[in-house]
């Protein structure tokens, strides 16, 4: 438990990986204390370190909030969320975020996009940019250093995202969504780049989506979390091997496990069509 | 996926033909024709409206004498003083406002209040104040450029993408930096804007002032001459700052079109 990420020793460098540990976690909008809108209730949650987890259910179930209480975005109002670093408490290079619509510096090239998380973490130059360069032909857009974001198509901004998040090598990476705003073909290829990232670099993932099918095909383990109020239902292991392509999708278990799940969020999301829990 | 969409645009500056140019300035050349017909049948006497010729050779005469020069640099330095202030004041200001509630309490209804009113009604206050020196013209001009530069900033500021800031403080970046980086860079577009209008007013209240407070510059030119009855050469004097505040504005969107490449494509 000795990381120390926010203490004057040189920043440089990864950030170890680590588990998250939720304890006890509500969160309500509007109002404060009462009389707000409840989006999260008692959350209890251990991602273990270097685990694929994804927080699966429907829209307004919560998922992106307890994303972004993980990411230090929004201020944890009751319970504990830490990891090996200490409780949660701002946003930080060792838990690093991907988002929906990339959110890439729209006036940075592809390349400075990359840069800037290491020119924060204190990389001499030249380091920085042999990374930088690693990182783009990594996630295949060597070439495409010196375009701007408005310049490529939505795949390639999400793999620019991922890049730059990737180079701060934080040792948790949280994604919000992130292939939701891409086509099916694009999204498959983005699917399986990512899980081999992680089979490779051993970072916990926590991933958020609405998505059955991407959840079975990405996670170590899957939670099912309950519409309005958020609460998590079902904790499910999935037992497939850490090598997944194409060909997952036509194994049994693959196409068991998805049914299963998929009739679990449909409960939930029945539910909060009709607006009970 | 290969196909990014550069090379799509003109160059950068006055990338017209001769041709094209000469076509875009036409109105001005008819403008010219008919400027000419009122004065020669004598709609408009003559000493009202002079003939360009006449305007013409007023205007080398006061180019050989240095008496155009020296006075145009002396407006366009209090305008330039003035508009420098309110671009530094105002981007400061502006941002403050976005960041903290406190500070859009305080000043956003001095802005509602003071936005609509003509600011060289402030022409008299400031000569009372400062005198008839260079500080009463820069203090008006400050005044006159401030709020555009302050609503820019602030609507570009508010109007970032929550995303990117997390995402920069995700990849370690203090809040100093988000504001620095990413609010105020994200805000540019808007600051921009705002400080072209204020480059337009900072022209407007540098003249008018002039004509009432000034013992020199293009304004104080323009209304001695005016006085005088030199009207070939008050109208050179015009022409003059009319082409200075046009040249000023297509410099600065040359300078904007290359600072905001980045939005096009």
């Amino acid at each position: 438990m000795s990381m120390t990420h926010a203490s004057a020793a040189p920043r440089q460098g990864a950030h170890l990986a680590s588990g998250i540990s939720i304890s006890n976690v509500s969160h309500s909008y509007g109002a404060q204390g009462g009389g707000g809108m409840l989006a999260l209730d008692g959350i209890n949650l251990e991602i273990g370190d270097g685990e694929f987890h994804c927080l699966l259910g429907p829209s307004g179930c919560g998922k992106s909030t307890l994303l972004y209480l993980v990411g230090g975005f929004i201020p944890v109002q009751s319970g504990v969320i830490s990891t090996a670093a200490g409780p949660v408490t701002a946003p930080g290079p060792d838990r690093s975020i991907v988002f929906q619509n990339f959110a890439l510096f729209p006036w940075k090239t592809v390349k400075d996009n990359v840069l800037y998380g290491l020119k924060k973490a204190g990389y001499p130059s030249a380091e920085r940019e042999e990374r930088a360069q690693r990182y783009i032909d990594m996630v295949h857009l060597t070439g495409f250093e010196n375009s701007y974001p408005s310049q490529l198509s939505g795949g390639m901004q999400q793999r620019a995202a991922i890049a730059r998040t990737l180079a701060v090598d934080p040792g948790i990476l949280l994604m919000d969504e992130p292939f939701g705003a891409l086509d099916a073909q694009t999204r498959r290829v983005m699917q399986e780049e990512l899980r081999a990232i992680w089979r490779d670099s051993r970072k916990t993932v926590v991933f958020v989506t609405h998505d059955v099918q991407e959840a079975v095909f990405l996670a170590d383990r899957i939670s099912i979390m309950s519409a309005r109020p958020g609460r998590i239902q079902h904790i499910i292991d999935v037992n497939l091997p850490k090598d997944r392509g194409e060909e997952i999708l036509e194994n049994r278990e693959f196409i068991g496990l998805s049914e299963h799940i998929w009739r679990l969020v449909r409960e939930q999301a029945v539910a909060a069509t009709r607006g009970v829990h | 996926m290969s196909d990014t969409l550069a090379g799509r645009r003109r160059p950068p500056g006055f990338g017209y033909t001769l041709i094209e140019l000469a076509f875009r300035f036409s109105p001005l050349l008819l403008l010219a024709f008919f400027w000419e017909f009122l004065g020669l049948s004598g709609i408009v006497s003559q000493q009202m409206l002079p003939g360009l010729g006449e305007v013409f050779s007023a205007f080398v005469q006061m180019l050989v004498n240095g008496d155009l020069l020296y006075n145009t640099a002396r407006s366009v330095s209090r305008a330039a003083g003035g508009l420098a202030a309110a671009v530094i004041v105002g981007v400061v200001v502006g941002l403050m406002m976005a960041q903290f509630r406190i500070a859009r309490l305080l000043v956003n209804p001095i802005v509602q209040i003071f936005y609509p009113m003509p600011k060289s009604a402030l022409i008299p206050v400031v000569m009372i104040w400062l005198g008839l020196g260079d500080s009463s013209k820069i203090l008006l001009i400050f005044l006159g450029c401030l709020l555009p530069v302050v609503v820019g900033t602030y609507n570009g500021a508010r109007g970032v993408n929550p995303f990117l800031l997390w995402s920069a403080a995700s990849l370690g970046a203090s809040r100093f930096d988000v504001l620095r980086e990413v609010v105020l860079r994200g805000a540019m577009p808007d600051i921009i804007n705002g400080c072209r209008t204020a480059l337009a007013f900072s022209f407007i209240l540098m003249v008018s002032s002039e004509f009432v407070i000034a013992t020199d510059g293009v304004g104080f030119m323009i209304s001695s001459l005016g006085d005088g009855g030199q009207y070939p050469a008050m109208f050179a004097a015009i022409f003059f700052v009319a082409g200075i505040g046009f040249g000023a504005d297509r410099l600065y969107a040359m300078f904007a079109r290359r600072s905001l490449r980045w939005r096009e494509a």
